[in-house]
């Protein structure tokens, strides 16, 4: 059984169909691609996923468990974490501050035990901290720990997003573009750290990315998405030698349509 | 002698007898004094706008009302039921929770996502609807509110303090504390900063966001509460007395709207100057001098006394 099953999938705006009957099967372990032209549908497919949208039809199942109706607070508590392509973080709180959100729904202790601090709260609070180290050193994020986001630099920014969503202690990681505005250094990082997260920390990635560098780098399998429909899936080199892939990329062979 | 040199030298003196400030030291501690006392009141009603503002980015105009209701519930709660004060203060609260709970999940639910505009335009129906039910059930009587603290007035130095007035800095000193010990250090006020922050970095953190605005709701319904309560005992118990909303208002603005200590601030700055410029100038002034310290502290810092501002990148 696959980690995460989407079947079927269908999502409307209007008469726009963002997505029409899309499959996909993300296994266990693995580091899954989703390729596509602007406008393919890929980050409504991760807005359903994580909850955000409610598509018509089709469904979600990750574990076993069907998520297409659940609410997006409840998503991560299954063990779903996600980053933005336009990073979501909390500006004006520290790198730290960020990070330590990433444990909220693994603390437990009681809103009366934290008043009083009682050691329940302490342990709790020693036990976030430590995880959150690990996941600062794993990113190398220690100079900027006690910085504020807003005065990072994008690709710090990133980063930080990158090691929230880990602090979730997630099965699956969603990262949407996460290569996007990156320089070529930083880019390489994220290579590393993507092989490191499927290998080290055995969570299985499934990742929107436009850097056919990094996919190819990256990736096990690769689905590539067009005008909300599935039309290639398979290993980046059968993928990136699909006819309908090469068409959605490079247009019309009549070159009428020849935009990309 | 010339009429016209009296009748400069009586205008001269009317003048400054009206205008120059008096060098009375005693008078300025005792203006000081009881005008923190009034800006405490501000600070809480400014603080109940800031934190449903940051939270839900709605500007909540009937703060005031909440005020009144608060005190009003508690006014009931001694007079008719006969329930000791303390009690009734922690009953108070339970019971406007309550009410904040509801009135999100009633209606501002479905509210989430409507332009601005109609929340206000919401947030004042809301006023004036909860002004007319309290005439309805209590009348538009003034009524004396019950004190906690009673006695002489505390002589420091030559400053006489009323007790009430000890009281109401005292609590909300106390109140204060606690909310930035709640916002500082639970996991509830810290998921409470999340959600004002970024909504959807909060849902992807697990944060239950609509629970946090119901949330809000309750804490800003029961600093108010606890505002009326303080109010209402120093000055009259009124269902019109929800108007000394309009005065928190600049309050919370002046402290840059969206900072909590900028809402104490601002209330203790409103308070203080309104007293000191009724006592020292013209009685007519202390109206106006709320807004006249707004305007020329928004001349200098267009973003208010706490205010990030935040300049748009092109």
């Amino acid at each position: 059984m696959p980690l995460l099953e989407v079947t079927e999938l269908s999502k409307k705006f209007g008469g726009v169909h963002a997505l029409t009957m899309v499959n996909l099967q993300v296994e266990k372990g693995e580091v899954h691609a989703l390729i596509g032209p602007n406008g393919a549908g890929k980050t409504t497919l991760f807005n359903c996923i994580s909850g955000f949208y409610r598509p018509e039809r089709g469904s979600a199942v990750f574990k076993g468990r069907d998520i297409t109706r659940t609410a997006p607070h409840k998503i991560p508590r299954l063990g779903i974490a996600r980053t933005f392509q336009n990073l979501e973080l909390f500006r004006n709180a520290t790198v730290l501050d960020n990070i330590m959100l990433g444990r909220y729904m693994h603390k437990r202790a009681s809103f009366f035990s934290e008043a009083l601090f009682l050691s329940k709260a302490k342990n709790q609070e020693v036990e976030a901290r430590r995880r959150v180290e690990e996941v600062i050193d794993f990113l190398d994020l220690q100079p900027y720990r006690d910085r504020v986001i807003a005065q990072l630099p994008f690709g710090t920014q990133k980063c930080v997003e990158l090691a929230r969503a880990l602090a979730l202690d997630p099965e699956l990681i969603l990262l949407d573009e996460p290569a996007a505005g990156l320089n070529s250094e930083e880019t390489r990082d994220l290579c590393f750290w993507i092989e490191d997260i499927k290998e080290d920390l055995e969570i299985t990635v499934l990742l929107v990315e436009h850097n056919m560098r990094v996919v190819n780098e990256v990736a096990d399998r690769v689905t590539a998405l067009d005008f909300g429909a599935v039309i290639a899936h398979g290993t980046p080199e059968e993928v990136q030698q699909h006819p309908d892939v090469i068409q959605a990329y490079l247009g019309e062979d009549d070159g009428a349509a020849a935009s990309a | 002698m010339d009429t016209n040199y009296i009748r400069r030298r009586y205008l001269i003196a009317w003048i400054s007898d009206a205008i120059k400030p008096r060098r009375d030291i005693v008078m300025f501690w005792q203006l000081f004094t009881s005008g923190m006392a009034l800006g405490c009141v501000y600070a809480l009603i400014a603080l109940g706008f800031v934190l449903i503002y940051k939270a839900t980015e709605v500007i909540n105009f009937a703060q005031g009302e909440f005020m009144m209701v608060g005190a009003f519930v508690a006014f009931s709660l001694i007079h008719f039921a006969h329930v000791p004060f303390w009690i009734t203060v922690v009953l108070t609260l339970l019971i406007m929770a309550a009410f904040g709970v509801l009135l999100d999940r009633l209606v501002m639910r479905f509210l989430v996502g409507e332009p601005a505009f109609s929340l206000v335009m919401f947030t004042i129906g809301l006023a004036l609807f909860l002004r007319s039910v309290a005439g309805m059930i209590w009348s538009t009587d003034t009524f004396a509110f019950p004190s906690p603290v009673s006695g002489e007035a505390i002589q420091l130095g030559s400053v006489a303090i009323a007790p009430g007035d000890m009281l109401v800095v005292g609590a909300t000193a106390l109140l204060v504390l606690l909310l930035y010990l709640f916002f500082r250090f639970t996991n509830l006020g810290i998921a409470l900063q999340a959600t004002s922050q970024n909504q959807f970095a909060a849902y992807l953190m697990g944060i239950n966001v609509e629970g946090m605005f119901s949330v809000v709701w309750a804490l800003s319904a029961m600093v108010a509460a606890v505002a009326g309560i303080l109010l209402a005992p120093t000055l009259f118990l009124h269902k019109d007395m929800g108007f000394i909303g309009l005065k928190a208002f600049p309050a919370a603005v002046l402290g840059g709207f969206g900072s909590i200590p900028g809402a104490i601030v601002g209330g203790l700055i409103i308070g203080i100057s309104e007293n000191l410029a009724g006592g020292f100038l013209l009685p007519w002034v202390k109206d106006i001098f709320a807004y006249l310290v707004l305007i020329a502290v928004l001349i200098v810092r267009p973003e208010g006394l706490f205010g990030i501002h935040e300049k748009k990148k092109v």
